[in-house]
């Protein structure tokens, strides 16, 4: 396949970046998306032109560190998938492919497609957790039986990668598709019960301090996320909100 | 000269961790906020010890290369993890699995080191359970069990095909609580390119920051490496594309012994290689070999018409296929350990028997299982059972929830569906069970630097079983090095910070600056990834699956070779100082290239087999692995001396007090 391909370019944070076009011949529809753009960067070496920049890491779905906005759509066309699972058979010979990095006021971009993302790992900061000591001491596992139904809902809800395709979806780079898999996964376990009304109060703090902005039920969030986590969570989170706001 | 020594305690096997608990020394909590603690890596074992650490109240510094500690490579574990919790009441014991662990690694473990291990993996369970990690119940809510190859037991706790991301999301978030209470701080985005060691103690590392290029320096009482293994040796491999070796290569080259570099884990399940533009491999998780059955047909004919396409693989008749893992191994069948299924692949394939275009693969099947979970299903519901297209949807609907994720990630990349064609398999290197040398106490060679995970080789011997990496990583991060450091740390409660201010970390800085300073410079004409992709094939090639030899010492000449031609002619675009991924690929590259040659040297002088290193000219008639207990009942420990080929051989001898050497079969 021959494709042109129009990419971000942007030096640094501080600089002002600007679309540059490529033209790369020899894709193989069994190349994922990131392993184009590998062809592509030996390329622009050759050719003596700086490397795209882009994050990527474990390539199998699972870090959550890809971050493209392909034509316009987080991840690119595919559903359920990051960057790096998007296969080149997506695409057809000739065409031309946009390529950006995930753009939101919280998500800084570093360089070309590589963008900042720390936003998250701060929200976390703030109540991601459950305040238990690893001593070993810790009561047997089995000790509290958990419904399969909450324990299955509380997976789905934790198996968000952080990729924040949710906020560069966002027409208002909200995050709260991505705070509120973390509020759902221990508001449904007993673990989580304790300190449930303090982790969502400084967890949504965080979130509005770091600029994210508001949901308006739109869902597109839902609809480009790469694991599928659902809206629902954010209407428990916004229950917990409520309640935990209710007992102050 | 270092003599090796264990510090392995004294008594009964079952009394020692125990009885070291009780008498190493400890650090009282006043004196714990004067120390600092430097982890490299956030994975399971680094995120957990970090975290620890910082709960005890030390003074925790925390590093990786990721823009994420939540994204460190243990995030792709997917099968579960090992525990004996002996839920299922059916025969589990912590020495059962000391046992399984210890004959899984052919021997070539330390057994006080993974009795341990055995000991601690039901806190495991139990602490992640107390952080909220959502693993697999059952109806009545209690925790659910699978199986995993090399045992007769159901002791894997699992999430779904995802169980590393979730303990990983459990650590990282223990690490959280500890980066809001100020404990730990984190450096994300930053690359450790130096040890520093001050009158011969690990005393800081530095490092490169990833945006800026920036180089700095940071000081520590003690340094703990949690860096992950070197699979990516092999260019090729289950690994993330940044898993490298450069941390544990740096305290090699500062002191640390490396031990049985050679000891690699090919997995047998993972996705074919596709074409010449493959940057990497997917695992498909050993837990599919629950359920799943490995075949190849049995006769050529077939197996080309397959490879042409000519033939379906659902059109062949039972009888014409081969489950060569359950005529070769009736007791363990396809659940056979990791080695022995991947060599057992590579002899059908290299037969003629491949199924797929390279003749490379062998199939997966889930049609028998769909069917057996199908009628259960239909059963317990009383509908009819010999309805078979109300069997075959009911039977997906089960596979679909235990194995989803997997199905869906081998149909997103091979673009075929696995719940109605047989998935595609070959081995590809998984794991390394070789790495850093270290004690009893997990510390390495050099005082004060310590090395837990998959960066160290204590636990796994020869061959790793399947489920114990994670079970590994947390064991060293949880419950094992918050203790033993404290035993080290407690002659410094008096000594103050350290300063970055001296000769050393000066020295040690210059020489990174030197190195980077060269390959910005260096005018090459090829690129990082052509010199790697080079070294991949010349490591799997003469130091895979199967190794001899004259391939051995053809791979020793080739890699030097190699390495010089790297120096010569490599090609770094762009500037030190700033975002740099070729730059930071190169200094990678540069540790690999010393590593691959020390791997082919051990791999050669170990002349017997064992585990996943297979020496062509050691197996018994029948083609399985020959062990020489009598020659090579030790772990190589080698000392750098200023290149691979002078490297220094050190033997730590195996003792084995309370298993007793046997061939392993699994027959």
């Amino acid at each position: 396949m021959k494709l042109t391909l129009k990419i971000w370019r942007q030096e640094n944070a501080t600089a002002k970046g600007s679309m540059q076009t490529y033209s790369l011949d020899g894709v193989s529809p069994d190349m994922s998306f990131l392993e184009m753009m590998d062809v592509l960067n030996e390329q622009l070496m050759e050719q003596g032109i700086a490397p795209v920049a882009f994050d990527h890491d474990c390539r199998e779905g699972i870090c959550g560190s890809c971050s493209m906005f392909i034509n316009g759509e987080a991840h690119g066309p595919d559903r359920l998938v990051t960057t790096c699972q998007l296969h080149m058979r997506k695409f057809k010979d000739g065409d031309t492919i946009h390529i950006e990095p995930f753009r939101a006021k919280p998500f800084p971009v570093i360089k070309d497609l590589v963008v900042d993302r720390t936003a998250f790992d701060r929200i976390q900061h703030a109540g991601g957790f459950v305040s238990v000591n690893t001593s070993g001491n810790t009561q047997d596992a089995n000790a509290i039986p958990i419904e399969k139904a909450d324990a299955d809902k509380a997976f789905d809800a934790a198996t968000c990668i952080g990729c924040g395709a949710c906020v560069a979806t966002c027409k208002n780079a909200s995050a709260m598709l991505f705070v509120s898999a973390k509020v759902s996964q221990y508001a449904l376990l007993p673990q989580g019960q304790v300190e449930a009304t303090d982790r969502v109060l400084n967890m949504v703090s965080q979130m509005d301090e770091e600029g994210f902005g508001n949901c308006t039920n739109t869902g597109a969030c839902e609809v480009e996320c790469p694991k599928g986590i659902s809206l629902e969570n954010i209407a428990r989170m916004n229950r917990e909100y409520l309640s935990a706001n209710v007992k102050g | 000269m270092t003599k090796l020594n264990a510090q392995i305690p004294q008594g009964p096997i079952a009394d020692k961790w125990t009885n070291h608990k009780n008498n190493i020394r400890l650090v009282s909590p006043s004196n714990k906020r004067l120390i600092d603690v430097i982890v490299v890596g956030t994975g399971l074992a680094g995120g957990s010890a970090a975290a620890t650490l910082a709960e005890l109240g030390y003074n925790v510094k925390a590093f990786c290369f990721q823009d994420s500690p939540r994204r460190a490579h243990s995030i792709a574990a997917q099968g579960g993890i090992n525990a004996a919790k002996n839920y299922q009441g059916d025969g589990d014991s912590i020495h059962r699995l000391f046992y399984d662990t210890v004959k899984g690694g052919d021997y070539r473990s330390r057994e006080s080191n993974v009795y341990r291990l055995a000991e601690v993996s039901t806190n495991i369970i139990d602490q992640c359970v107390a952080q909220g990690v959502p693993f697999a119940r059952d109806y009545g809510g209690l925790l659910d069990n699978r199986s995993f190859g090399g045992v007769l037991v159901s002791r894997t706790f699992y999430a779904k095909g995802q169980t590393g991301q979730q303990l990983l999301l459990g650590a990282y978030s223990a690490m959280n609580r500890q980066i809001g209470r100020g404990k730990i701080k984190m450096y994300s985005r930053h690359e450790m390119v130096d040890l520093v060691k001050v009158d011969g103690k690990a005393r800081g590392i530095i490092t490169r920051n990833l945006i800026t290029g920036e180089i700095e320096r940071h000081a520590a009482h003690a340094v703990v490496i949690a860096s992950g293994g070197y699979g990516n040796l092999f260019y090729l491999s289950t690994n993330a594309m940044g898993s490298n070796v450069s941390a544990a290569w740096k305290i090699h080259r500062q002191g640390a012994y490396f031990a049985n570099p050679c000891f690699t884990q090919i997995h047998p399940t993972c996705i074919p290689v596709s074409g010449d533009h493959q940057s990497k491999l997917t695992l498909m998780s050993e837990s599919l070999r629950n359920d799943g059955r490995i075949w190849v047909p049995k006769k050529k004919e077939y197996a080309e018409a397959i490879r042409e396409g000519r033939l379906k693989p659902t059109n062949l008749a039972e009888e014409d296929r081969d489950y060569y893992l359950e005529r070769r191994y009736p007791a363990f069948g396809n659940l056979v350990p990791r080695d022995v299924a991947s060599r057992a692949a590579k002899e059908r394939c290299d037969e003629g028997f491949g199924v797929n275009k390279t003749g490379e693969a062998v199939f997966l099947d889930f049609a028998a299982a769909i069917e057996r979970y199908g009628k259960e299903k239909a059963h317990v519901k009383g509908l009819d059972e010999n309805d078979s297209v109300l069997v075959q949807k009911l039977g997906k609907q089960v596979i679909k929830a235990k194995y989803g994720n997997l199905f869906q990630m081998y149909e997103k990349i091979v673009d075929q569906n696995p719940y109605e064609t047989p998935m595609m398999i070959y081995p590809a290197v998984h794991y390394t069970m070789g790495g850093v040398w270290v004690d009893y106490n997990l510390m390495t060679t050099v005082p004060g630097c310590f090395a837990i995970g998959e960066a160290n080789f204590s636990d796994h011997g020869a061959n790793r079983l399947g489920a114990s990496a994670l079970m590994q990583g947390l064991a060293d991060g949880y419950f094992v090095l918050p203790y033993t450091i404290g035993d080290y740390l407690s002659d410094d409660i008096r000594t103050g910070a350290i300063s970055t201010d001296s000769p050393e970390f000066e020295e040690a800085e210059s020489n990174v600056r030197a190195q980077i300073d060269s390959f910005i410079k260096n005018k090459g004409t090829k690129t990082v990834d052509y010199f790697h992709r080079r070294l991949g094939k010349i490591i799997w090639n003469k130091c895979g699956m199967s190794r001899n030899k004259e391939g051995l010492q053809e791979a020793i000449a080739e890699v030097k070779a190699l390495r010089e031609e790297f120096y010569k002619d490599v090609f770094v675009p762009g500037t030190a100082d700033s975002f740099n991924e070729p730059l930071a690929k190169a200094l990678r590259v540069a540790d690999f290239l010393e590593l691959g040659e020390l791997f082919a040297k051990d791999a050669l002088e170990r002349t017997e087999s064992c585990g996943g290193h297979f020496r062509e000219e050691s197996q018994t008639p029948e083609g399985e692995a020959l062990r020489d207990d009598k020659n090579f009942t030790f772990v190589s420990a080698w000392e750098y001396k200023g290149e691979p080929s002078k490297a220094k051989l050190h033997k730590e001898v195996l003792k084995y007090e309370n298993i007793e050497l046997k061939t392993r079969s699994y027959k």
